[in-house]
């Protein structure tokens, strides 16, 4: 079947079997390899991208599912310049990463809790990353680090 | 590269909050891992792997598989002429491990065929057509019921026993004690999960050599395990580690499955890709732990310890490898950091139909702390008295190191009072148990409970090398070259701060390379907590003297004594002592050195006489709701000595993991199997991984005693986070329960589990 999307603002047009999902799209496809696979349960969110501004892990969404969407993965985040993205400038400074695998999912989990919510607590940020395993950090710098991000970009605690 | 100095940090880049060079690509790009490479007309792989336990194999039919659109090759036991891999275990050949199950499947999860296809997909929908007619024999899983002989997986060797040490049954050694006390501890079986699964690549490069790449913690080990089975001359076979997505001690193992990549990639002229599944990866990537332990703990009725007697069952899976191996470790560590004078060590490592056991962080050592630091619990209970109280009096006081355990281990050097001290009054160790005594009084449904862990362990536990270079570069920065093998702890960042130390050149101009066997010339990697204290004194070795001779040439081109030659502030160079404008920048040392043929280079192997013994104090706070038996970690606070803090962002972070994963072994994750050897956690939806909800924030400190056994002064603190922190936990929960009359609930402490202990 053909597919076509917009991602990080490029058109991708392709023929796919109904059953590719959007996560290989992603990195196969559009050859976008920052986003990662961790599991084949949806449990670990490694591959968590935007969706039409919204996260969702794009291994429990066909590519077919996503025409005409907009896609915003890892790649995509920091300005065209190259400067970070807050969240990311936060993971940095946080140490909230070590092997990185996690990572990609990680943000973009966490730039989609933070233009969510209007207020952001270390419990809330917790619950909300349930769904993104990292097996490095203990989380302890990740959650300080979606915190910090959330502090710049004005969501208070 | 923003720098936070510390107060006491006086023109070092040591010990100061450095943030890492490898982020701003892992976090704009994200890493680039071996699933992440492509090559053209590159074959994929799917493995065949048993559904069953235990079972002869009456045939495998390939036929319909290889009819599949896009197979290009399905290979079973017949097609792989290979010897099967040789286990540690020389005595016992019959436990080598074939590269495809052959006559009989011992696991689920074994690989039996290997279909190779030009797409994944067609990969995986062609091994679902691969026929495997199984003849069931009975299973054993229990490695205590492995001891009886009447399910046994190897007939030739005809029982389960892969190897024993030690003698256990003397019972004068309590003879003297007012109290014993005994426990049986299950340290249950984990997953090791790193978020990036097994996977292997391999291609025959434009001379003919196999290049390799590989997920591994030690690509050195790689490159001569390809040699050795294919039979190819080493210098024929080329192994690349790109960016790893963790490892946990389980990637220090070879595996059968990333072997054949290789065989395959050779055999049919094409590069070779596989890449597993989670599911395949929680059944395939080695398990960890999987100790029964049967203790006995003796002492006088002050609390003074005389005695302990530790027989141990090592559960090895279906395949010895490392794992049957660990409890020597968990007996070099059997003490802990007390002074018990008459030690029992016993242990059998036995085989069962499960998955094999590696190493995973810690390795052997959090057993040993598990099993002294729950006991001492017990037997403060029993003699009524404050846990604290009864560790107290028994350490190892700091003024008698080095210390011989008396078990095979001399401890370097240790405060363990002076840990325990910190964490008390971190803790407030006494307002927390005057509000555990409120609420009791108040009859809460939440009971808090309040558990202390002090450790010590083991690392670079088999003392060896490290190799470490550093090369002057044409543009006046340094290249390094290291033997670890980093998958997440930093090394690149760290490295750099090493040899920055001593030359002065900012971090950005300096390069690290690792994990390319080209290009490194040999390594042994990163596991064992061992990559700073041998690979960073390597680096930092090599750094002195590469710089003594970039201060060579400076002092002949400005005509000076090399001794009155140091960096310039900005790093660019060297100048005088004293006369800032009497300098040679780093670029003209390199020309004027290759010009006079005295290139500024050094590369050596970094030892230690012995490992060294990181320490430090644990405690966690729970809550533990009696009416549904759920547990909540309140807090938890650690004080670990890892000696000279060289990177403490790094540092911190190997803490925090570290901890994560021990709380997950107290409380969430066990890897289990129903009695016909069915795997029960078999993905990551069943397998309960932490996660951030079921963590507080960690309250971190250090404890700074420095290590004569190497010039950093460091030891390892990879392990320690996880050593400490499961008894700490496990204790706590315990500690909550005690005025219900239990004394001891195996790991994990799931809800259910505490509820039904609570109904009896």
């Amino acid at each position: 079947m053909k597919v076509s999307m917009k991602i990080n603002g490029v058109d991708y047009e392709k023929d796919v079997e109904p059953r590719r999902l959007l996560v290989h799209f992603i990195r196969e496809d559009a050859g976008l390899t920052g986003t990662n696979v961790g599991c084949d349960t949806s449990s670990c969110g490694a591959c968590t991208i935007l969706m039409n501004g919204e996260s969702v892990k794009s291994c429990t969404v066909l590519a077919v599912q996503a025409e005409g969407a907009e896609i915003l993965t890892i790649e995509g985040l920091a300005e065209p310049d190259g400067t970070m993205h807050p969240v990311q400038r936060a993971f940095q400074e946080c140490h909230g990463l070590q092997c990185g695998y996690c990572t990609p999912g990680m943000v973009m989990a966490a730039v989609s809790l933070i233009k969510e919510e209007s207020s952001l607590d270390e419990q809330k940020v917790r619950n909300a990353l349930e769904g993104n395993l990292c097996r490095c950090t203990g989380y302890h710098n990740i959650v300080k680090a979606v915190l910090q991000a959330a502090d710049e970009m004005g969501v208070k605690a | 590269m923003p720098v936070e100095f510390r107060k006491d940090a006086v023109l070092s880049i040591l010990g100061n909050k450095v943030l890492r060079l490898e982020d701003p690509k892992l976090l704009t790009v994200g890493g680039t891992y071996v699933g992440d490479l492509w090559l053209e007309s590159m074959v994929h792989v799917s493995y065949v792997t048993s559904t069953v336990a235990h079972a002869r194999i009456i045939g495998v039919d390939l036929e319909a598989a290889a009819s599949m659109p896009g197979v290009v090759a399905i290979y079973s036991s017949k097609d792989v002429e290979l010897s099967p891999m040789a286990s540690m275990f020389r005595d016992k050949p019959a436990m080598n491990r074939p590269f495809l199950a052959k006559d009989r499947v011992r696991f689920v999860g074994e690989p039996v065929a290997m279909v190779l296809a030009t797409s994944q997909e067609a990969a995986i929908d062609a091994a679902e057509m691969v026929l495997v007619e199984y003849d069931p024999l009975p299973v054993v899983v229990d490695p205590e019921r492995a001891l009886d002989a009447d399910v046994v997986l190897y007939d030739e060797v005809g029982s389960n026993i892969v190897t024993s040490f030690g003698e256990a049954g003397d019972e004068t050694i309590f003879g003297s004690c007012d109290v014993v006390v005994s426990l049986k501890i299950i340290n249950q079986r984990l997953a090791p999960a790193p978020l990036e699964v097994r996977s292997a690549m391999a291609t025959v490069d434009k001379y003919g050599r196999l290049l390799f790449y590989a997920s591994t913690q030690t690509p050195h080990a790689v490159k001569t395990l390809l040699a050795k089975v294919l039979k190819l001359d080493p210098t024929q076979v080329h192994v690349i580690t790109p960016d790893v997505g963790g490892g946990f001690g389980a990637k220090a193992t070879q595996y059968p499955e990333e072997i054949l990549v290789a065989w395959a990639a050779l055999k049919l002229g094409r590069p070779v890709r596989w890449v597993e599944t989670r599911s395949e990866n929680m059944v395939g990537l080695g398990h960890g732990r999987a100790q029964v332990q049967n203790l006995t703990l003796g002492a006088l009725a002050d609390g003074t310890i005389q005695a302990y007697r530790v027989d141990v069952i090592q559960d090895s899976g279906a395949y010895p490898s490392i794992g049957a191996f660990l409890p020597i470790l968990t007996k070099t560590m059997a003490s802990g950091v007390y002074d018990i004078p008459k030690i029992e060590f016993r242990s059998t490592s036995v085989v069962t139909n499960t998955t094999p056991i590696v190493s995973y962080r810690g390795a052997g050592r959090p057993e040993a702390t598990e099993a002294i630091e729950r006991i001492i619990d017990v037997l403060a209970r029993k003699l009524d008295m404050d846990p604290v109280e009864v560790r107290r009096i028994n350490l190892i006081s700091k003024d008698r190191f080095p210390y011989d355990t008396g078990t095979g281990a001399t401890y370097d050097v240790g405060d363990y009072e002076g840990a325990l001290d910190m964490l008390m009054e971190y803790s407030n160790y006494a307002e927390l148990r005057r509000e555990q005594k409120e609420r009791l009084e108040t009859s809460s449904k939440q009971v808090l409970g309040v558990g202390v862990s002090v450790y010590v362990e083991i690392t670079n536990p088999f003392p060896n090398s490290e190799f470490g270079g550093v090369e002057l570069t044409k543009d006046g920065g340094l290249s390094i070259r290291s033997g670890t093998s980093p998958h997440g702890q930093g090394h690149r960042t760290a490295w750099s701060m090493v040899a920055s130390e001593i030359f002065g050149i900012p971090l950005e101009k300096i390069q690290v390379i690792t994990g390319d066997t080209d290009v490194v010339p040999h390594g042994v990697g990163t596991f064992g907590s061992r990559s700073l204290q041998l690979g960073g004194a390597a680096v930092h070795e090599a750094s002195v003297r590469a710089f003594e001779m970039a201060r060579e040439v400076a002092a002949e081109m400005l005509e000076a004594s090399p001794s009155d030659i140091v960096p310039t502030p900005d790093g660019d160079g060297l100048n005088v002592v004293g006369v800032p404008t009497s300098k040679v920048t780093y670029a003209e040392i390199y020309e004027r050195s290759i010009a006079i043929g005295k290139k500024v280079t050094h590369e050596l192997d970094f030892s230690e006489t012995n490992s060294t013994f990181p320490f430090g104090a644990h405690l966690a706070v729970v809550e533990v709701d009696i009416e549904t038996g759920k547990v909540e970690l309140k807090r938890f606070v650690a004080v670990d000595d890892a000696g000279r803090i060289v990177a403490p962002l790094l540092a911190e972070g190997q803490v925090h993991g570290g901890i994560a994963q021990g709380v997950a072994q107290a409380l969430l994750e066990e890897f289990s199997y129903d009695q016909r050897g069915n795997p029960q956690t078999g993905n990551l939806s069943d397998y309960t991984f932490i996660s951030a909800m079921e963590l507080p924030s960690f309250e971190v400190s250090h404890q700074e005693t420095p290590t004569h056994l190497n010039p950093l002064g460091a030891k390892g603190i990879g392990e320690s986070g996880t050593i400490g922190s499961t008894p700490a936990v496990h204790n706590a929960v315990l500690d909550a329960l005690a005025p219900f009359g239990l004394i001891h609930i195996d790991m994990p402490l799931t809800p259910q589990k505490i509820w039904s202990a609570l109904s009896r």
